[in-house]
């Protein structure tokens, strides 16, 4: 428990059920939550060692009263967290004691389907999978697919930039999203892109996704559908170690083969799912490996022996071809169970999220290794291959003092290490609260000066979602914000601070 | 022209004229400079800021200093088996600096995405002198704001790039295009969008003036035989097609994609939702317009002679937005470049353009800026 929040200010505490009124004059009825209670369920995400009850939580229904609500605590200087379904895994919507949590839940309506322009306008609450449920009696889908996607919304898709197993070959959120209706703090309405492909003007849109609900409320996301791929096959390849599947995931790409999904676990990894699903996994491997080709049959059919070849010459010990869909379905199930299947040979486990160039992977499992016995917690790899997504699972006790700190500083070491290699902090999960602190390794103060400066322009005052993202909020007039053409400053009566 | 040598150089020279209050153009190889209003800022080129960092093909990521030519990036990632799945095009002396800054993308950009969805990470000076860097050198990342789709396309108004990383694919190791000819507007229409709402993988699709469609088929040759078996049949409703050979078919997507040799002084650019794209050309012929529509009718090119704004209008009447991409110097001093903003938006926009560019150093007159953004 080593991250920090900001300390809650006094006086909007104090004025608890003053903006509780105001908010239910805006939203009436039960879209206002003060009871200490019904507060409980709010006051985590997907990041459960961070808890904290928001002071209160609201639920809109309308863009209209999004807007009210955010610019009457724009107006007040009261801060607001938003929140769609509340699976981050990186503590983006931790709710502050202080702060109002924006609920977009209600916002649950696909509005609008257009199959020949192959787009589908949704609100912020429709959850990832029901956008492809929506579509696919026609024979389409919503590609990026994360593992949440039963439960997350498109609305915090679009906040995380979230990936899934098929971002190798159709891309993370930000590729497959064309608009959004966004609310800015001060309760603007305001639309980015659309229906169309490349809109005019600066790419705010691809600024806003993957902004982590910092620069606005979404109220309406614009998605790209496409159709659904003919057919899939997969192939199970067991390696004696990481080195040679590695080598393997090297070759398929450099003969240009550019797979759905591409997945690596290791042996921890192996073990745990195979005794919690019992698919067939062999456990005589130091790696195993998934590779998933869609599309036509006969290149499904082409590839998953190209694959199966570079596979043994990259001295694979077991190979294993889907022949239908139930045995491709079988080798998904131990990967797709793999964090619970974690879950239950630990009391504990914490996610990781870094991203690696590929060829230093061998290098990477091996300091973590070193890292493992230094920190007495075993840890568990599963591996987005294709694109270098790491998430090591390290395997720690809460109820042992101690433990969590210890699998936070182990976590954070690895995360230093994806930097140090080359890579990043986060590949798909986030920045929030989680790698906050951790960001000066990746990013010098003017290149976080740079960022800030962007939020500047959206939210001046830092009401949306602090303590996120940035490990150290400058107030904007501290950034230079302010425009000074020609040495001359605009509106010199105003006082600034 | 101003030709800084390397980095340093170039921070010197913003920083002085962010201090003196003059205004400075960037640019790579000047290959769009009639883009925009006429102006008079100092032009400083990039091309001098050249050549390859870093490129491993296995990695499919390559880092770039923003002056090297277009072509020699293009021949680089070609000898490799990969391309740059967004296919980049621009005249002789574009640099890929140039071409990621101007948002370019060719006609795979309806199935692959344009630059922004292409570059990963990039080092940059801002409009106060000062180097900052963005992104990353990984193709999965979303640590910190994604600023590098922000750059992609902000035709240097915000800062001056000096490196690029860049996401490159593998090429396909075979393309087919396929042809359907003497359709009408409406059956060209829904025939390409027929064709890319099938799984047949159809990667471009383009319609030219006079009922003509071109598909493209692309990947590995077991996969695309098998397409090209197959399309006939997914499009028995609306056309009979046939192969082209690449040498026909070349000069026919570079059209599509480019606008190419369209008769008229006047040339516009209009991305517009792909259903209204036969609408469009239908009210716009009857002006006397010549077209070439690509991303299966997202892309509209439209050559006039007239130097009225009346394409721009007819493309906003049908949610579109029109660039105005050539047209002699009167017209360009008179009809904004760029298709206008709602208020709100424009003056979002101008507020995240001064957080890169508090001074307005690289704000030239070449785009309608807002006057005061900070009156909400």
């Amino acid at each position: 428990m080593t991250i920090a929040m900001p300390l809650p200010d006094a006086d909007t505490l104090e004025r608890r059920e003053e903006i509780a009124a105001a908010l239910r004059a805006i939203v009436p009825g039960e879209g206002v939550i003060t009871d200490a209670d019904a507060l409980r369920p709010w006051e985590s995400d997907g990041l459960t060692a961070y808890r904290q009850p928001p002071m209160l939580v609201v639920l809109p229904e309308t863009v209209e009263q999004v807007s009210a609500v955010l610019r009457w605590c724009h107006a007040e200087g009261v801060k607001v967290v938003p929140r769609g379904s509340g699976t981050s895994l990186s503590g983006g919507a931790l709710p502050l004691a202080d702060a109002v949590l924006l609920g977009m839940g209600k916002f649950k309506r696909v509005l609008d389907i257009d199959y020949e322009d192959r787009i589908a306008v949704v609100q912020p609450g429709v959850t990832n999978l029901a956008i492809t449920q929506a579509v696919e009696g026609r024979g389409f889908y919503y590609a990026p697919d994360p593992s949440s996607q039963i439960a997350c919304t498109i609305g915090g898709n679009v906040a995380e930039n979230s990936g899934g197993v098929h971002c190798l070959k159709y891309g993370l959120t930000t590729n497959n999203v064309l608009g959004v209706e966004l609310v800015l703090m001060n309760g603007e309405i305001v639309r980015l892109g659309g229906r169309h492909l490349d809109p005019v003007g600066l790419d705010l849109l691809g600024v806003v996704v993957g902004s982590e609900g910092l620069l606005g409320v979404v109220t309406e996301v614009t998605v790209r559908i496409l159709p659904k791929p003919e057919t899939a096959r997969a192939v199970l390849v067991g390696f004696p170690d990481a080195e040679r599947a590695g080598a393997c995931v090297a070759q398929v790409i450099a003969e240009g083969i550019i797979p759905a999904g591409m997945e690596m676990m290791d042996r921890p990894a192996i073990h745990a799912a195979e005794a919690f699903v019992k698919v067939g996994y062999p456990l005589d491997v130091g790696a195993l490996l998934i590779v998933e080709v869609d599309g036509p049959a006969a290149e499904c059919d082409h590839l998953i022996e190209e694959i199966a070849r570079i596979a043994n010459a990259n001295g694979a010990v077991t190979t294993r071809i889907s022949r239908d869909e139930t045995e491709r379905a079988a080798f998904w199930a131990g990967r797709k169970a793999a964090f619970p299947a974690v879950g239950r040979i630990s009391p504990d486990y914490y996610c990781m999220d870094g991203t690696i160039p590929r060829r230093r992977l061998p290098e990477v499992l091996r300091r973590m290794e070193e890292l493992s016995r230094q920190y007495g917690l075993g840890v568990a790899n599963v591996f987005h291959a294709g694109d270098g997504n790491l998430h090591p699972l390290i395997l720690y006790d809460a109820n042992v003092p101690g433990e969590l700190d210890k699998a936070e500083a182990f976590g954070n070491d690895i995360l230093r290490l994806c930097v140090e290699v080359g890579g990043v902090l986060t590949g798909e999960h986030g920045v929030g609260i989680e790698k906050r602190d951790l960001m000066p390794e990746m990013f010098s103060e003017e290149d976080l000066k740079q960022q800030q400066r962007v939020k500047c322009a959206f939210d001046p005052d830092l009401l949306l979602n602090p303590g996120k993202v940035f490990p150290v909020l400058h107030r904007c007039a501290e950034l230079g914000r302010m425009h000074v053409h020609h040495g001359v400053v605009p509106h010199p009566e105003l006082p600034r601070f | 022209m101003l030709e800084p040598r390397d980095e340093s150089d170039l921070r010197e020279i913003i920083t002085d004229a962010a201090v003196g209050g003059k205004n400075l153009e960037l640019c790579g190889g000047a290959t769009r400079a009639g883009f925009g209003a006429p102006r008079e800022a100092e032009q400083v080129s990039l091309r001098a800021l050249a050549g390859v960092i870093d490129y491993d093909p296995a990695e499919l990521v390559l880092t770039v200093r923003p002056g090297t030519p277009l072509a020699e990036v293009q021949a680089l990632v070609e000898g490799e088996g990969q391309m740059l799945a967004f296919e980049p095009w621009g005249g002789e002396g574009a640099t890929i600096g140039g071409t990621v800054a101007a948002g370019v993308a060719g006609s795979r950009r309806v199935t692959a995405g344009s630059a922004r969805d292409h570059l990963l990470g990039l080092k940059a000076v801002s409009g106060s002198g000062t180097a900052f860097v963005a992104g990353a050198k990984v193709v999965k990342n979303v640590t910190g704001y994604d600023l590098p789709k922000i750059m992609a396309g902000s035709w240097g108004r915000l800062a001056a790039m000096t490196e690029l990383t860049l996401k490159v694919l593998p090429r396909p190791r075979e393309t087919v295009t396929l042809v359907a000819r003497g359709l009408s507007v409406e059956a060209a229409h829904a025939a390409m969008a027929c064709a890319l709402g099938s799984n047949a993988d159809v990667s471009a699709a383009a319609q030219l003036q006079g009922g003509e469609i071109l598909l493209r088929v692309a990947g590995f040759v077991p996969s695309v035989e098998a397409r090209c078996l197959a399309l006939p049949g997914l499009l028995a409703a609306h056309c009979p097609v046939d192969r082209l050979t690449a040498d026909d078919a070349a000069p026919l997507w570079w059209r599509a994609m480019t606008g190419g040799d369209l008769h008229g002084s006047v040339r516009w650019k209009i991305h517009l939702p792909p259903r209204h794209a036969a609408g469009l050309v239908r009210r716009l012929e009857a002006v006397g317009a010549n077209w070439a529509m690509d991303w299966g009718g997202g892309l509209v090119w439209i050559a006039v002679d007239r130097t009225d704004d009346l394409v721009r209008a007819e493309a906003a009447a049908l949610g579109g937005e029109a660039a105005l991409v050539a047209a002699p110097e009167e017209m360009r001093a008179r009809i904004p470049a760029m298709h206008p903003r709602a208020t709100g938006a424009a003056m979002l926009e101008d507020r995240v353009r001064r957080a890169f560019d508090p001074q307005g150093v690289f704000a030239t007159n070449r785009f309608e800026e807002v006057a005061d953004a900070d009156q909400l």
